[in-house]
């Protein structure tokens, strides 16, 4: 089922390849003693490298080059120890240096893979083909003078990972299941937080077209899209205007464009028509970066669990389907919240409760998992008060509204609303017997042949109980009162 | 290896430069001066040695991640040739 334009002379299949860049986790920068923290007041956070005083040195942070080695053994890439740092050559307001150090022929990190899934259910693996480590740029404000832009300095000399692929994707939803996949590798291994909105995380995305079989055809990049729906329209709507340009007979021309969202289209990016040459050169203030094969072994050693294993053990360990626990480890958070409850328990009613009653919970408080009113302890007790039939299934969904609504626990609520099950067979025989009083004519009809009212039955019964009464006893009463 | 006068006009213009007309022959032959001698070093034959990068013989110095500088705004700025409040000032620059 792959993504298809049909033109007038056929049709065209996309070739997109993304670069992300990706805002490593560190106190300070890298290559400044200055603060990463966001939303600090503008130019606070500059020091006098990041502001490219002369004379002034970069020295490297150590931090930064762990968080960069972390992710390339979570992306299964290979780690170069040997790298280098280079400086890449271009005049913008939001870069005082007049270059990016940036990491060009010798990358820290090289050939790697992700598995991505479909909606299908289908599994690709899309290649990496490295990542680097660079410098973020400043952040030019416009809309606050008709004729000047604002030059905030805090982000320039963040460290930035600046991660590759290769260009197999072939679908849009395949780019938009790559970039969570990634994101999600990286927000485990806790070396970018991959927030989009706050630009800790933004695509650069190649598009070219092509006929089935051919060679790859001109390709255009549309820079700095920071929205994974953003990155999947772009796709769609440069493809076709590329499409559209072959097919009047037209060339494409490499060249940088930007993702207009408001009116979905892409736009020539003036301002770098003449920014493909940046007369890279070794930067002369940097040795090459030498790391050892063993101090490598040693972070492989202690990196967490990643996505795909813990989504495989989850399988194994608790029973439940590819799918729900894919869906359990998409966060880490929800995760542990998870497995917190299941360990020991019903793996497979855990998972309901977790993607059930508590998301839908969440969703109705506006709560994410870490703030939720009711904990993955308190949950798992519910689940032990279910099996050890204090409380039946129906029940429990009441115990659960009520956790959430005051944030005591399930002992409490079932003690003060006294809604321990009812297992006294002489109860549920008296209630049984007032119900088929009630019903006389019901009773005749399903003894005539009727078979569907026996849930009727059932439901008058739990109703008569307050929906306390054991259900299997219920039905087994039951049954044996109508047929006798 | 002789640079001709568009790519000289060009290096130029990467790098910020303005010139006259009247100077580009002048600073092509300065140019091209330099890039002769150092072009000697293509004489020098470096089979099977490997590229050297400096002659420092010490590895890269790394920083432990601590934050321990910024907070210095106003030394920034004051350098600045335009600012307006807590910001550098550009002429306007949108795409």
């Amino acid at each position: 089922m792959s993504y298809v334009i049909e033109g007038k002379t056929g049709s065209w299949e996309i070739v997109v390849g993304l670069e992300v860049h990706a805002q490593v986790v560190s106190k300070s920068k890298l290559f400044s003693g200055a603060s990463t923290t966001f939303g600090a007041e503008p130019n606070s956070q500059v020091s006098l490298i990041d502001a490219a005083f002369p004379g002034m040195l970069p020295v490297i942070n150590k931090e930064c080059v762990v968080q960069a080695v972390r992710t390339g053994l979570g992306l299964n890439a290979r780690i170069n120890l040997e790298s280098r740092f280079d400086r890449k050559n271009y005049f913008y307001a939001d870069l005082p240096q007049g270059y990016q150090i940036s990491q060009f022929a010798h990358p820290i990190v090289g050939e790697g893979t992700i598995e991505i899934e479909l909606s299908s259910g289908e599994t690709r693996k899309i290649g990496i083909t490295r990542l680097h480590m660079e410098q973020d740029a400043g952040k030019l404000i416009h809309d606050q003078d008709p004729t000047k832009s604002m030059v905030d300095l805090n982000r320039a000399g963040v460290a930035l990972m600046e991660i590759v692929s290769e260009p197999d994707i072939r679908e849009p939803e395949e780019a938009g299941a790559y970039l969570r996949k990634l994101r999600q590798i990286l927000r485990y291994l806790g070396t970018c937080d991959g927030n989009m909105e706050e630009g800790s995380m933004r695509a650069d995305v190649n598009v070219s077209v092509r006929k089935a079989g051919e060679p790859f055809r001109t390709r255009c990049e549309i820079k700095n899209v920071n929205s994974i729906r953003f990155v999947m329209q772009a796709i769609e709507v440069e493809a076709a205007r590329q499409v559209e340009i072959w097919e009047n007979g037209g060339e494409v021309d490499q060249e940088t464009r930007l993702f207009d969202a408001a009116r979905g289209e892409t736009r020539t990016m003036r301002s770098k028509e003449d920014a493909h040459d940046y007369r890279y050169f070794p930067d002369p203030d940097l040795l090459p970066l030498v790391i050892e094969q063993g101090w490598v072994d040693a972070l492989k050693a202690a990196l967490p669990e990643l996505p795909d294993a813990k989504r495989t053990r989850f399988q194994s360990d608790y029973g439940i389907p590819f799918y729900d626990a894919g869906v359990l480890v998409a966060e880490q958070s929800v995760a542990d919240f998870y497995e917190t409850i299941a360990k020991g328990r019903d793996g497979k009613l855990a998972v309901s409760w977790v993607t059930g009653d508590l998301f839908a919970a969440l969703n109705r408080t506006g709560k994410t998992i870490e703030t939720s009113p009711v904990s993955a302890e308190a949950l798992g007790k519910m689940l032990d008060l279910i099996a050890d039939g204090t409380i039946n299934g129906k029940i429990a969904k009441e115990v659960f509204e009520d956790m959430v609504e005051t944030g005591e626990g399930p002992d409490a609520i079932v003690e003060k609303k006294g809604l321990r099950q009812v297992t006294d067979t002489g109860v549920i025989d008296a209630a049984i017997d007032a119900v088929m009083a009630k019903n006389a004519d019901k009773v005749t009809e399903y003894r005539s042949g009727k078979d569907k009212l026996f849930g009727f039955f059932v439901g008058q019964v739990m109703k008569e109980t307050k929906g306390k009464a054991n259900p299997a006893l219920v039905n087994d009463a039951l049954k044996a009162k109508l047929d006798g | 290896m002789s640079l001709d006068l568009a790519t000289t006009r060009r290096i130029a213009k990467l790098a910020r430069i303005g010139l006259e007309d009247a100077e580009l022959e002048t600073v092509r032959q300065k140019l091209d001066g330099i890039l002769g001698w150092v072009d000697q070093l293509s004489e020098v034959d470096v089979e099977g040695v490997p590229p050297m990068v400096g002659t420092e013989t010490e590895a890269l110095r790394q920083r432990d991640d601590a934050v321990t500088d910024g907070n210095c705004r106003d030394a920034i700025l004051s350098c600045a040739p335009e600012k307006s409040g807590p910001f550098y000032t550009v002429p306007k620059v949108v795409e």
